[in-house]
């Protein structure tokens, strides 16, 4: 079975391309996939007949109780023939039904072979959540379909109309679904249907599965969808709508009825809709002037029916519906292929313009008539047999209960309503047929253009089918009963017969033939009373209704919350964290108060002095540069609280990352105006202020909670000796970055390359790689003269400057301290696994050098002092880290794991080498490259745009004067 | 553990005062913001990891009198992660100059074009989609135009 499946997957996947190549002719060989499925369905008659079983389980995700698990027994021997037969008949009058020029052919080939696929795998699983899926894809595949031709809006409009219905079904049914499996232990389906869980919470399931039922069978109140699904392709029409997907939930009422068709709310809720809906759709089949609709809401009003059937739960029942299910497959699809080639060679399918149709194409219109019979319940066909059966399973329900519990007034009802609906069934299709086919004294004769032959064969194979069957009420009986014998049986015997003797079934069947024509004779009236009765409040209107209003609550929440504004986001977020934080932490400051000492050592009080009045002059600034200033301020504060606080390293690097990020923010300033934008004072103002001073108390109130009640151990207790033992170093700080917890620094420093990249692309736009303009590249410096000429010059780079951006003061210190802080740098890079400093301090230091040559020389200046590639630069610290860390792979060892060498070299003696040391050399490269990039955009590009500008005015005023 | 109150109040100034600059709309203010909120967060974290001590040197003290050396790794890499994050904000200020001339944080366009919506009561612009007429008595579709 999961080979068959996997034959439609590839055919699906196949079949664009085979159009392609092949044209439309393509489609009858694929009709060979689903037809193989048919053959090995007919292959398995025997043993189905014996009431065997077929399965095939292979385990998927076991966890989850999701097997792929098949299993076909007699009901789904029926499906399988309905829905593989008919699609592969159905592909190949595709074939003859399109034209030419079709464009969408190939998309249309794989998407109907996958939903054939779909359909064949929903009948043939045996567990429910695989049932699912395959149901799910069938609703995806139709939607597909339905959306055929996506440019014309009513195709749109009724396939998301298909897919909204009938998925809201589909989760209603998967709710139901994992109830049922929870409560059964299990999701095999004949496991479940042998031992059926019961209790409240199985009958709220039930009704769940049985809602996604009827919403994919198109029963009131979800039953619009199905005529508005008449805007696919006709072959589509007869696939989908008519003979197979609408079954699925028929399908899954006959496959749970045995095991749970005595829960409370079953019949109640399949009977009394199924039957509204075999009423309201024959009643509304009757005022179609499109002869597709009229089919489509004919097919409303039969699925109503067989869901009836299907529903009650008896033996005699449940063979008719099987039988009712197979005969309505077959006539079904003949009058849907027939619409299809009145519309093609007609060119209308309106019954208001045709006219004659029956005489020029009389092979169609005989095929026509014995699929209409059918349909009509007509001796000696299929849907006689079928429906003359159900009659009579009904009237002995209704008389003895024979075991289904609806025996009395109740089973009287569904009695009369299935013989008025089979009465509507009866005028519908006189009117079908007198509307396709009749001649018309007030209409024009339709010219007709001559059907091929294979256009005609696949409809007048089924026509021919549906004969056939009916002779074939023992052979049906036998193979269907092992599937019926899982109900009661009741007081007669049950049997698919043409002649069940004269019989109330008889009788009934008679009424229900004569009602009809009487209501096909008297139209006039009918016409009158439908006119009479139009219901303004359809379930339709109540769907577009619903999802306007679901747009419009859409539109509301959106607007109500997406304001657009990132303050107000962020204004909201804070604000959750007082709530819900601030809350907690109140409560629990009730509970108990934290001890709270004034401070750790006198130096923190004037620190946080200096801080505090800091960080409030800062807010207070309007000016840029003064702003900047401040926030350095209170960040050297931070980094004498580190350093009080018994943390040097912490220290050493906040403080050069403070000078580092002055530095460049004043590069950018230059740029932008000295004020902030002024802004009027509002409330807003106060409101920012109340947020701020709220979420600084819950912060810190949280964090000192937290610190008082915190117990156990720190993690950290055993640093001292890990560092020292694993880690070949005395600063626990270092190799906690190095190697306790190198990932974080990995993670960090590619972090930092993000980010430079960032900041490259939002200054230069193109390209990531500034170039390198080396000073002798100049032609003409500022003083006149050619680069390499004259005196020598403490920075080769500052005569590119003009001389009153020059201070040879500042060059000079900066030539002379330039190499002694590179030469203290990698002191601190190879000194830090001891003491403080480290990778980031040291490629701070070399990056701080860099700034001074940069500020004192100008950006030819930096090029000299550092002629690489940013970029690479980082790229090759990054590798060395990462390659670092990956070495000790190569030795068996674990990933940034280190090792300590001790090397005796002649000179230097003994040398103590932790490996870590690489990995801190690729922090360095890499922290160094991220200053250097730092300066090429935010300096010397900002510098060259500064350059263009200054040109261009200077062109301008030149070309004015 | 005891907690130090000069930290608390160091901390709680620092993030005050950047939350109050955060729901700015200048770009630059906005980062001023970060930074001090930053600072402010990692002072906190030395509060939270207990008393101060001796530098976490192995050798140079007790390691019983030193400093908690964990919450100083991780803030060594806060810090400098923050100064990516200015380099990255600064370059987006700089843009922005250039594009509009100010650094302040526009409100996105989408968004108020439906809040508009919402006040005159209107659908979504995709509304059209899902449909609002009847298929009952609709036109018929002629979909077989093309013929052979």
């Amino acid at each position: 079975m999961l080979a068959l499946l996997l034959a439609h997957l590839v055919a699906a996947v196949g079949a664009p391309a085979l159009v392609r190549a092949f044209g439309r002719w393509a489609l009858s060989l694929l009709a060979l996939v689903p037809g193989a499925a048919v053959v090995w369905s007919l292959a398995s008659t025997g043993p189905v007949t014996g009431a065997a079983v077929r399965t095939e389980v292979v385990s998927w995700v076991p966890a989850l109780g999701l097997d792929l698990a098949f299993a076909m027994g007699s009901l789904q021997w029926v499906m399988v023939l309905v829905v593989a037969g008919i699609g592969a008949t159905v592909l190949v009058y595709s074939a003859w039904y399109f034209a030419d020029d079709e464009t969408r052919l190939p998309a249309f080939a794989g998407h109907f072979v996958a939903f054939a696929g779909a359909m064949l795998g929903l009948v043939l699983a045996d567990n429910l959540l695989l049932l699912y899926v395959f149901w799910e894809l069938t609703t995806v595949f139709s939607y597909l379909l339905i959306g055929h031709d996506p440019t014309r809006r009513a195709s749109r409009v009724a396939a998301l109309q298909a897919l909204v219905v009938t998925t809201f079904g589909g989760l209603a049914m998967l709710v139901g679904i994992l109830v049922t499996g929870a409560q059964a232990g299990t999701f095999r389906i004949r496991e479940l249907l042998a031992h059926p869980p019961s209790g409240p919470a199985v009958t709220v399931a039930v009704v769940l599965m049985l809602l996604g039922a009827m919403s994919k069978s198109a029963i009131v109140p979800f039953h619009f969808w199905l005529p508005a699904a008449m805007a696919a392709p006709t072959p589509v029409s007869t696939y989908l709508h008519a003979a197979s997907m609408v079954k699925a939930g028929v399908y899954l009422v006959a496959l749970l009825g045995p095991g749970f068709s005595q829960v409370p709310g079953w019949h109640g809720l399949l009977l009394t809709l199924g039957l509204s809906t075999m009423l309201l759709g024959g009643w509304r089949a009757l005022r179609q002037f499109d002869l597709k609709l009229l089919l489509a809401y004919g097919t409303v009003s039969q699925l109503g029916f067989l869901l009836v059937v299907v529903a009650v739960g008896t033996r005699a029942a449940a063979l008719a519906g099987l039988a009712m299910l197979a005969a309505h497959a077959l006539f079904k699809a003949t009058l849907f292929m027939v619409v299809g080639i009145v519309d093609r060679r007609t060119g209308t399918r309106d019954l208001r313009k045709l006219s004659g149709v029956g005489r020029s194409a009389p092979v169609l219109a005989g095929t026509a008539l014995v699929a209409g019979a059918s349909m009509a319940g007509i001796p000696p066909l299929a849907g006689f047999v079928a429906k003359e059966s159900a009659l009579g399973a009904l009237f002995d329900v209704a008389g003895e209960g024979d075991g289904s519990g609806i025996a009395g007034p109740a089973g009287w009802l569904i009695v009369v309503g299935v013989v008025l609906g089979s009465a509507l069934t009866v005028a519908y299709t006189s009117r079908f047929l007198w509307g396709a086919f009749a001649v018309k004294a007030t209409v024009s004769r339709s010219r007709v253009a001559p059907a091929p032959v294979g256009f005609l064969a696949a409809p007048v194979l089924f026509a021919g089918s549906s004969v056939v069957l009916g002779f074939l009420g023992h052979a049906e009986t036998a193979v269907l009963m092992p599937y019926a014998e899982g109900f009661r049986a009741g007081g007669s015997p049950s049997e698919l017969t043409l002649w069940h003797g004269f019989g109330p079934a008889l009788a009934l069947s008679a009424v229900s033939l004569g009602l009809g024509l009487l209501l096909s004779w008297q139209h006039g009236a009918v016409t009158a009373l439908q006119c009479a009765v139009i219901w303004r409040r359809s379930a339709e209107h109540a769907y577009v209704r619903l999802i306007h209003l679901l747009d419009r609550a859409a539109v509301e929440v959106t607007g109500l919350t997406q304001r657009g504004s990132v303050s107000t986001y962020l204004g909201v977020i804070l604000v959750v964290v007082v709530l819900f934080p601030g809350s907690a932490m109140v409560a629990a400051a009730v509970d108990g108060s934290p001890r709270v000492i004034p401070w750790d050592n006198v130096g923190q009080v004037v620190v946080a002095a200096i801080v505090v009045i800091a960080a409030v002059l800062t807010v207070r600034s309007r000016r840029r540069l003064k702003a900047v200033v401040l926030v350095g301020v209170t960040g050297y504060g931070t980094a004498m609280l580190f350093l009080l606080h018994g943390a040097p390293d912490l220290a050493l690097t906040q403080v050069l990352v403070e000078t580092v990020t002055l530095v460049v923010f004043v590069l950018v300033l230059r740029r932008l105006p000295e004020y902030f934008s002024d802004r009027p004072l509002t409330r807003g103002r106060y409101w920012r202020m109340a947020i701020g001073a709220l979420v600084a108390a819950t912060v810190s109130g949280v964090m000192v909670l937290a610190t008082g009640a915190r117990t156990a151990a720190p993690v950290s207790t055993g640093f001292p000796r890990e560092a020292v033992s694993f880690g070949g170093g005395r600063n626990i700080v270092n190799v906690t970055l190095v190697d306790i917890r190198a990932w974080d620094t990995m993670g960090e420093i590619a972090v930092l390359v993000a980010a430079a990249t960032g900041v490259a692309s939002l200054v230069f736009l193109r390209t990531r790689v500034s170039t390198i303009s080396r000073i002798q590249d100049i032609v003409a410096l500022p003083t006149g003269r050619r680069p390499g000429h004259g005196r020598p010059v403490w920075l080769a780079g500052g005569r590119a400057l003009t001389p009153e951006h020059r201070s040879i003061i500042f060059e000079v210190v900066t030539r002379l301290v330039f190499y002694p802080i590179v030469v203290f740098s990698l002191y601190l890079l190879f000194s830090g696994h001891n003491n403080p400093g480290g990778g980031f301090a040291a490629g701070l230091v070399t990056g701080l050098a860099l700034m001074v040559r940069y500020l004192a020389g100008g950006r030819y200046e930096l090029d000299e002092a550092a002629p690489v590639d940013a970029g690479a630069l980082m790229g090759v610290g990054l590798c060395v880290a990462a390659g670092s860390g990956l070495v000790p792979l190569a030795f068996g060892g674990a990933v940034l794991q280190s090792a300590v060498v001790d090397l005796h070299l002649p000179v230097l003696g003994t040398v103590h080498l932790v490996t870590s040391l690489f990995f801190d050399v690729g922090v360095y490269l890499l922290v160094v490259g991220l200053v250097l990039d730092l300066l090429r955009s935010l300096g010397s590009g900002i510098d060259r745009h500064l350059a263009r500008e200054s040109a261009g005015r200077v062109a301008e005023t030149g070309e004015t004067a | 553990m005891t907690a130090s109150l000069s930290l608390i109040i160091v901390a709680a100034a620092l993030v005050g005062c950047g939350i109050y600059l955060i729901l700015e709309r200048s770009l630059s203010r906005v980062l001023v913001g970060v930074l001090m909120l930053g600072n402010g967060v990692n002072v906190l974290f030395l509060l939270s990891s207990g008393p101060a001590g001796r530098a976490p040197i192995v050798g140079r003290a007790d390691p019983a009198d030193m400093s908690d050396p964990l919450p100083q790794a991780l803030v060594l890499t806060a810090i400098v992660i923050a100064l990516g994050t200015t380099a990255f904000v600064l370059a987006m200020a700089y843009r922005s100059w250039q594009l509009t001339g100010h650094d302040d944080v526009q409100d996105d366009v989408e968004d108020r074009a439906i809040r508009r919506r919402a006040l005159s009561d209107e659908s979504s612009e995709g509304y059209e989609l899902s449909g609002d007429e009847g298929t009952d008595e609709q036109e018929i579709p002629e979909e077989g135009r093309s013929r052979r």
